[in-house]
């Protein structure tokens, strides 16, 4: 009967035996020892980084269930609350990190190619749109802080939402295209358009006739905010130190197309990023 | 090492000295790139636009989740190479959106059971 | 006997690898520090994951001794809280969790697989360091006035109190990834570092279970991890997200609480089952029955595992439909684990059997885990556990499956492997009496808190009623008696080091592939791939040999 052969005579070099994995980890340097060919070392890297990819799934799903319950209970808060929030610097964000997306995806086909510079030219845009969503993020927290739209018990506004652009070019203006039908704010209808008072504080404190009440509890969306939004951040910011790390090693001359993986990885740990953001942009911006 | 766009694919040398194959992943064309990169900014503006027709709030959240969905489809299935990777890979990541559906389809649930009792002791304590 | 070395007669004296074995071939602790030797990195494991278990243990000795008496026996109330808190935090995240996964799954994984190392050295040599941070942090919320919250952090006493809770919640966090890792990297390895004729299905039960328990880990422990964020953000600036006056719920706490922690005790246990799946069918001399039903029940548990969270939540005011589901799922359990318990017993049937100390563990496993398994079942029963949550009834049948369970599973494979890592056998004389002491000191400490749970004794109380104390008293000598069994345990294990290597390559007989390498193995773990060509669990071809007390493989009798 055919028996098992493990050969336990030690090995005159370092890794014995067959010629062909001695030239194959020889030649290529980042060939670890445990894997047979370039190849073996990617499939096993992939896989590697799906199974965390999951992990942030599992992770940030957490959040959206947290999401899902609290909106699907309290609708008139999440309504009352989105309109402290400003579409425009939330579609800007998903813009600047669709953008860097496609940034990342290129520099994996600049390694796989052996393109260095534009390799390098990719990784650097990519590191850029990145600032560039944290500084529209930092715009808008401290627009928050300013306007005291804060987490739970921090809750208090210094402008109620009637005064707010976003609500009166929702509801106020006469003859304006977004007629207030259906608008569920607390059961309450905007059924006229009121003139519209300045949006910064003033005498405006009358509210106009059919402006919803504060909900109670309106803190708890900024909670949902600050928390999903603030722990997406944080995964931006670990990718440009993921990023920057790669840079340096671009600059090095380490990739190429028998050793690309390590941009391939993080490109796909930075769609996950811009995956998450493409889900809560619409989910936070865009209630109505 | 050209950098003319690969249709098939191939962006390695096919062999090396050895005669093995060192082809390791498919590499994506540019003009795939940004065409997709298109059609998301596309489906970007297309969500932002819809939000100024009202269709009830229940229907807006559809539509926005299915415009995201899409989204996320491009993302996924080109950017992140699902298309051309093995099956596997796109098995677990549903699978895991399965679970957390699971999570919160269950979670959700049980707190629309008794939350009606939660409002009720609301009412009763008075606003 | 003997063949020529070109076959696959692995070793005719034992200690010809001591000059090169993974334990001798780097000095100095900066190479064990900075190893990316899967068993190196596993012994430190062990190493930890025992010493761990000492502190946590000490926290039950203390409590117990505590429960003598009603009232004030040697702490405060509030010292008594921080007790069982730290005692649950450490066992359970320090201990069970790791355990065989981290201390023996790493260090036998690639060997039985057939592979040099798992798939990624540097994140295992990661995730060890992720434990000690972990650890450090537990350690912190120790010194500095301890969390008293109980180790399931429920809202809202664990978002009010002012003990130190935030620290022990960051540990069990920073933990939490070091088991994320260690899932990762199995689940990988196992895909992708498989050698020639190593199919799914000839792979050893232990890799099937530390494959089902991986996937558990990595779907699991990061919603554990959000909840435990959440705890924290909300201790530090109060948010509300479980706060009612806030418009928060504490009950969901529990929802994303136990949607992991009811899989993690599938990650404490289906490793276990692992285990004793290596050891019935070796010490019975019998291929095991039904392999694929076992290798396949371990899938099964992980799945359903995920379904059954609420059966922890049946008096928290959840909804009665959802608990009739949570209920009905937990029924189902019942089954692949039955199957994998009648499946071992038939592997015993008409073997023969050798009672040397990994098997009398497996044993006990045997006895004890079916009684905690099925007073699971009865805690699953709604009109039950309405009378039963929060009472002994609850601690006695976790404590029966995890130390009646994975403990002594345990300590099954570091006996089993022990000959293996360490290339010393250990004296089985003392192995026998303390496993029988173990035996008769669990029993004794949490039987009787059945009883006590029964009749109505409430858990995590510091005081009780006078007509509790006998049995309480029962309880704590079997605690003191478990530990000295675990006393005696370490001494003559930690003494086997002292001796010279003596171990054989096989003294077991077993036909996975770690048994085909030295005692212990090389740095390399094999030359060659090995070809696999069978199932692992074919004893014919091997025959004992007294000279080197272990067992050898038959010369080859084909062409």
């Amino acid at each position: 009967m055919a028996q098992l052969v493990a050969d336990q005579v030690p090995p005159h070099e370092p890794s014995g035996g067959h010629g062909h994995a001695d030239a194959e980890h020889a030649a290529n340097p980042y060939l670890a020892h445990h894997f047979d060919t370039p190849k073996h070392q990617f499939d096993s890297g992939k896989l590697g980084i799906w199974i965390f990819l999951i992990t942030e799934i599992l992770f940030f799903g957490g959040l959206f269930c947290a999401y899902a319950i609290y909106r699907s209970l309290h609708p008139d808060i999440f309504v009352y609350a989105h309109y402290y929030l400003d579409t425009f610097w939330g579609a800007l964000n998903t813009g600047v990190l669709i953008l860097s997306s496609l940034t990342a995806a290129w520099a994996v086909r600049n390694a796989q190619l052996g393109e260095q510079k534009k390799l390098i030219f990719n990784i650097v845009a990519t590191i850029a749109l990145a600032f560039c969503f944290l500084g529209v993020k930092y715009v808008e927290y401290s627009h928050k802080f300013h306007e005291g739209t804060l987490p739970g018990r921090y809750f208090n506004p210094t402008h109620e939402v009637w005064e707010l652009e976003s609500y009166q070019k929702a509801h106020g203006q006469h003859g304006s295209a977004t007629a207030a039908e259906g608008h569920a704010a607390a059961g309450h209808e905007a059924a006229e358009p009121a003139g519209h008072a300045a949006p910064a504080g003033g005498e405006a404190k009358q509210p106009p006739p059919g402006a919803p009440v504060r909900p109670r509890n309106v803190g708890v969306f900024f909670s949902i905010y600050f928390c999903m939004t603030g722990l997406h951040g944080i995964h931006v910011v670990a990718g440009i130190i993921t990023w920057g790390w790669l840079l340096r090693r671009a600059i090095r001359g380490e990739f190429g197309p028998a050793h690309f993986g390590a941009v391939d990885y993080a490109a796909l740990y930075w769609h996950l990023v811009d995956l998450i953001w493409i889900y809560l942009f619409p989910l936070l911006y865009l209630i109505h | 090492m050209s950098d003319h766009d690969h249709e098939n694919g191939h962006g390695a040398p096919a062999s090396d000295e050895h005669g093995h194959s060192t082809e390791i992943s498919h590499v994506t064309p540019v003009r795939m790139l940004i065409a997709v990169w298109g059609a998301l900014m596309v489906l970007t503006v297309i969500t932002v636009g819809v939000t100024v027709v009202d269709l009830g709030s229940q229907t807006n959240l559809v539509v926005a989740m299915t415009i995201a969905t899409i989204k996320a489809g491009l993302v996924v299935t080109y950017f992140m190479h699902l298309r051309w990777d093995r099956p596997f890979h796109t098995l677990i990541f549903l699978g895991s959106l399965l679970f957390v559906s699971l999570f919160i389809s269950m979670t959700l649930l049980d707190k629309s059971e008794y939350e009606g009792d939660i409002q009720e002791m609301y009412l009763k304590k008075g606003q | 006997m003997t063949s020529p070395s070109a076959t696959a007669d692995v070793l005719t004296a034992p200690a010809e690898s001591d000059s090169d074995s993974y334990l001798t071939h780097d000095k100095g602790i900066l190479s064990w520090l900075l190893t990316l030797d899967h068993k190196r990195i596993g012994v430190m494991y062990l190493m930890c994951v025992m010493g761990a278990f000492l502190l946590g243990g000490v926290f039950a000795l203390l409590l117990r001794t505590e429960l003598l008496t009603p009232g004030r026996t040697i702490v405060e109330h509030d010292t008594y809280n921080q007790l069982f808190t730290l005692h649950g935090a450490v066992m359970v995240f320090l201990v069970i969790i790791p355990g065989i996964p981290a201390a023996l799954g790493n260090f036998v994984l690639p060997l039985q697989l057939g592979a040099k190392d798992v798939a990624f050295p540097r994140l295992n040599l990661a995730s060890w360091y992720l434990w000690v941070i972990g650890a450090t942090f537990l350690l912190v919320s120790l010194v500095t006035n301890a969390a008293d919250t109980g180790w399931t952090f429920y809202t809202p006493y664990s978002t009010t109190t002012t003990t130190s809770v935030i620290p022990a919640l960051f540990g069990a966090f920073i933990l939490g990834f070091s088991s994320i890792f260690t899932g990762l990297n199995f689940i990988t390895t196992m895909h992708k570092l498989r050698p020639p004729g190593m199919t799914w299905f000839r792979m050893p039960l232990f890799l099937w279970a530390l494959y089902s328990t991986a996937v558990i880990q990595v779907l699991a422990t990061p919603v554990l991890a959000i909840t435990l964020l959440m705890l924290i953000v909300e201790r530090f600036i109060g948010i509300g997200i479980f706060d009612p006056a806030l418009g928060g719920d504490p009950v969901l706490f529990q929802h994303f609480f136990w949607f992991y922690s009811h899989p993690a005790v599938y990650i404490m246990i289906v490793p276990a089952f692992g285990v004793v799946s290596e050891i019935f069918p070796t010490f019975s001399r019998k291929r095991i029955f039904g392999y694929k039903f076992i290798a396949l029940s371990s899938v099964a548990i992980a799945i359903l595992g995920f379904l059954v969270w609420g059966h922890h939540m049946f008096v928290s005011g959840q909804s009665v439909v959802a608990a009739t589901i949570f209920s009905g799922i937990t029924f189902l359990i019942a089954i692949p684990t039955a199957i994998k318990v009648f499946n071992w017993i038939t592997t015993m049937y008409k073997g023969r059997i050798h009672l040397d100390t990994p098997m009398l563990y497996a044993l006990f496993f045997l006895w004890v885990f079916s009684i905690g398994g099925l007073t699971g079942i009865f805690l699953g029963v709604m009109s039950l556990d309405v009378h039963l949550h929060d009472t002994y009834f609850v601690v006695a049948h976790f404590h029966y499956v995890m130390m009646g369970g994975s403990i002594t599973a345990f300590l099954a494979g570091t006996h089993y492997w022990w000959p293996k890592m360490f290339g010393r056998t250990y004296n089985e004389k003392w192995g026998r009496i303390a496993c029988g002491l173990l035996f008769v000191g669990l029993n004794l400490t949490f039987f009787p808190q059945f009883i006590l749970g029964t009749r109505g004794m409430p858990r995590r109380y510091y005081n009780y009623l006078e007509e509790f104390q006998g049995l309480h008293q029962l309880s704590t000598i079997g605690a003191y008696l478990m530990g000295v069994a675990f006393v005696i345990t370490a001494i003559y294990l930690l003494g086997s080091l002292r001796k010279p290597m003596d171990a054989p390559a096989n003294p077991w007989g077993s036909n996975t592939l770690e048994w085909r390498t030295p005692s212990p193995p090389a740095y390399y773990n094999f030359h060659n791939p090995p070809e696999v060509v069978e199932g692992p669990y074919e004893y014919a071809d091997w025959v004992y040999d007294k000279r080197t007390r272990g067992y050898q493989r038959k010369a080859s009798h084909d062409s």
